[in-house]
C-alpha cells in the first residue's frame, strides 16, 4: 500500500512491518496503526512513528538511553504481557520529542515512553513509574548550561 | 456526574470488574485503592493530560528538523 504523508512524502508502506497501537497512544485514540520511519544514518538515535491512519500525523523519537544514562523505566510487567509474549531482546524503547523552533529547547517524554514489541508487532505509551523521570526533559540541557555559562563571562 | 458518598473503606464498584475502594482520609487528600484489569490504563488526571499535550506538541511541531541531528547528540 502507498501512503501520502506530510513530512516523508509519499511511501511505500511494508505491511509486514506495520506496529498495532491497540489502545492509540494519550491524544490520538484512534490511530492505531503505526510504521517507524529510520533515518540513513543508521547511528541516528532520532527516529519518526508515522501513522498509517493519518498520513499528517507523525512523532520524533529518540533512543532515551543516548540522552539519559541508566534511563530504566519501572512499569508493571501485567500492564507489559499486554504486548504479547515478552522476552527483553525484543522490546525496544523510544521516548517522543518535541521539537520547537529554537531546536535547542527541544524536549523528550522520559515520563512516559513508547515500548515496542518488535516480535509482536504491539506497541503502546507506558507511564514510568519513576518520580524523577521528567515528561519535558531538555535533550540539549548541557549544551545549554556551557552556552549560558559563556555568557555570564 | 455522579455523586456518591462514602467512608474510609467503603468501595465502589464500577462495571463488572473495576473497583475502587477508599482506604484513607487525611484532611483534603484521599487514598484510592482501584482493582481493575490491566488492559485499563489508570492515570493520575494531571499527568495524562500533560502527556496528551506533549503527544500533540510533536505531532504538530517540525519534526524534521531532527533529520541529520545525530550527531550534535554524539559525544
Amino acid at each position: 500500500m502507498t501512503l501520502k504523508t506530510k513530512h516523508f512524502g509519499t511511501l511505500e508502506i511494508d505491511e509486514t512491518k506495520i506496529i498495532n497501537f491497540p489502545e492509540g497512544i494519550p491524544g490520538f485514540p484512534n490511530n492505531t496503526k503505526y510504521i517507524l520511519i529510520f533515518e540513513e544514518d543508521k547511528e541516528s538515535p532520532f527516529c519518526w512513528l508515522q501513522s498509517i491512519d493519518d498520513g499528517d500525523i507523525a512523532f520524533a523519537l529518540v533512543n532515551p538511553l543516548t540522552i539519559y544514562k541508566d534511563y530504566a523505566p519501572k512499569v508493571d510487567d501485567e500492564i507489559i504481557a499486554l504486548l504479547g509474549e515478552v522476552k527483553a531482546k525484543d522490546l525496544v524503547l523510544y521516548s517522543i520529542v518535541v521539537v520547537p523552533e529554537d531546536i535547542t529547547k527541544m524536549t523528550a517524554n522520559l515520563k512516559a515512553p513508547i515500548i515496542i514489541n518488535t516480535k509482536t508487532k504491539k506497541g503502546m505509551q507506558i507511564v514510568a513509574e519513576n518520580e524523577e523521570y521528567e515528561i519535558k526533559y531538555k535533550i540539549f540541557k548541557d549544551l545549554q548550561e556551557v552556552t549560558s555559562g559563556k555568557e555570564g563571562v | 456526574m455522579l455523586a456518591l458518598t462514602r467512608k474510609k473503606d467503603e468501595s465502589i464498584i464500577i462495571g463488572e470488574k473495576i473497583e475502587i475502594t477508599i482506604l484513607e482520609i487525611q484532611g483534603d487528600k484521599v487514598k484510592l485503592g482501584i482493582n481493575a484489569p490491566k488492559n485499563i490504563p489508570i492515570h493520575r488526571k494531571e499527568i495524562y493530560i500533560q502527556i496528551q499535550e506533549e503527544n500533540k506538541a510533536s505531532a504538530t511541531s517540525s519534526i524534521k528538523q531532527l533529520k541529520g541531528l545525530g550527531k550534535i547528540l554524539k559525544k
